[in-house]
């Protein structure tokens, strides 16, 4: 039985299964920027389950405004030109649980604002994607004033703040469960179901 | 609850055992269902799809005001997709093997409003059940014409259409002789990224539901009634395809449309 006429309730989410890897990895999916690129950096990071172990089949995507802090209209992301910066890539994981995108660091979208990649979770396992943010870890005075970070925990806060490598990169790991979980986030118009949490 | 093993590939329980904790849960939601409110999702933390069990948050979702970033999508245009991506039965020399289908719907929000000009990506199994994919090794034959892959681009209705082939059951190692019901992926932008998704459609009357602890963890029948397709005499095509209906609601936009009218 398929929807009734008239009903707008959203569609429930799935697992993107252990098999993506030939359908939605693509050529040049990680590499918003060339490396070449004068302001290129890093963004990566593990990911790991509830034991600790990292998991081999997750899938990241991320999403952010370019240097300026502009947000990118133009099309492009699945067969880049090598030119024109389209803000969203998609990054399947090592077998380690590694990912790594190249990209430009995101400027703030309004004054004083902390600047911010959105970054999406799926895996096998997982049956909805999880959405989290990897804040810049040095603008403190905007980090301070984030009116997200600031309703966080403090001690759940560094879970959205990105390290900075020795070599200039940003370095994101992302936990589903443990210690360090990483605070996943919803949005009013977004539902979502957890099941059973602590 | 009991321990319970977390080697996704230890089939340890019987399918008996998966059922009754699928029914218990269920029986759960139910009896809270008038006072918790109705589940129109999967559950995250679903213990008897086995692999959730260390990949699930074990602490509420942090909520968020979607900020100027969330509240956009990527654009994508023709140099991304071509029209061809969205017949999977043309991509190699010869024809695949199977029912040929065609699958069509459309995207809309959770407002109503068509998603035009938007990324929707689609993938399977093939009519033996088996991936094009290094990791699927259990013995079905691959099928040297078709991939199972396929793109478009929404219509400004937010219309979609692949032709396909039906791609059949397959087993997995959740439990003992387990089988996935028949299912197409889907993954769909809408015009925020909050929107994103990343589902399953499932074809109509499939004799694995019941069985299935991915399609049950959708804990409301009527939410797990919206994954599944219905077949559609109109879509199908005197000696060619038989055709299935499938639309696709998204959440709703996070903008006000004091916003949207804005961009």
């Amino acid at each position: 039985m398929a929807r009734t006429p008239g009903d707008l309730t959203p569609i429930p989410a799935q697992t993107v299964g252990p098999f993506f890897g030939f359908a939605l990895p693509y050529e040049g999916g990680p590499d918003l920027v060339d490396r070449s690129h004068p302001q290129a950096v890093r963004l990566h990071g593990t990911v790991y389950d509830g034991e600790g172990a990292p998991v081999p089949d997750a899938l990241i995507e991320i999403w952010q405004p370019d240097g300026e802090g502009r947000i990118p209209a133009e099309p492009g992301s699945l067969h880049r030109d090598g030119h024109t910066f389209t803000g969203w890539g998609r990054a399947a994981v090592d077998a380690v649980g590694h990912y790594s995108f190249t990209t430009v660091e995101p400027g703030p979208t309004a004054a004083g604002a902390a600047p911010f990649i959105l970054v999406t979770v799926f895996a096998r396992g997982l049956m909805d994607r999880l959405f989290t943010r990897a804040y810049l870890p040095e603008h403190t005075d905007a980090l301070a004033a984030d009116p997200l970070l600031a309703s966080v925990p403090e001690d759940r806060r560094h879970t959205l703040i990105a390290a900075r490598d020795d070599d200039g990169g940003l370095r994101f790991d992302i936990r589903f469960q443990g210690q360090d979980e990483t605070v996943f986030l919803s949005y009013p118009n977004t539902p979502q179901v957890t099941g059973p949490v602590d | 609850m009991a321990e319970k093993p977390t080697d996704p590939d230890a089939a340890a329980a019987s399918q008996e055992e998966i059922d009754a904790e699928i029914a218990q849960i269920h029986r759960d939601y139910e009896s809270r269902k008038a006072t918790d409110g109705e589940e129109t999702s999967a559950r995250l933390n679903f213990p008897p799809y086995r692999s959730s069990l260390l990949r699930h948050p074990t602490k509420s979702l942090h909520h968020a005001d979607p900020e100027e970033i969330e509240l956009h999508s990527p654009a994508f245009g023709h140099q991304d997709v071509s029209p061809l991506e969205a017949d999977l039965t043309i991509q190699h020399h010869g024809e695949p093997i199977g029912e040929r289908i065609v699958v069509t719907g459309r995207v809309l929000d959770g407002d109503g409003r068509p998603v035009a000009n938007q990324l929707i990506e689609m993938w399977q199994a093939n009519a033996a059940g088996r991936y094009m994919h290094k990791r699927d090794q259990h013995p079905a034959p691959l099928d040297p014409n078709f991939t199972g892959v396929g793109r478009a681009l929404t219509g400004p209705n937010g219309e979609y259409t692949f032709t396909t082939i039906k791609p059949a059951p397959y087993p997995w190692k959740n439990h003992h002789n387990a089988w996935r019901s028949a299912h197409l992926h889907f993954s769909m932008f809408g015009t925020d990224f909050t929107q994103r998704i990343v589902t399953q459609m499932y074809f109509p009357g499939d004799p694995i539901f019941d069985l299935d602890p991915i399609y049950q963890s959708i804990t409301d029948p009527k939410a797990r009634d919206r994954l599944v397709a219905e077949y559609d005499h109109s879509v199908s095509q005197h000696e060619w395809n038989t055709g299935y209906r499938w639309d696709i609601v998204l959440s709703g936009s996070n903008r006000t449309w004091s916003e949207q009218e804005e961009h």
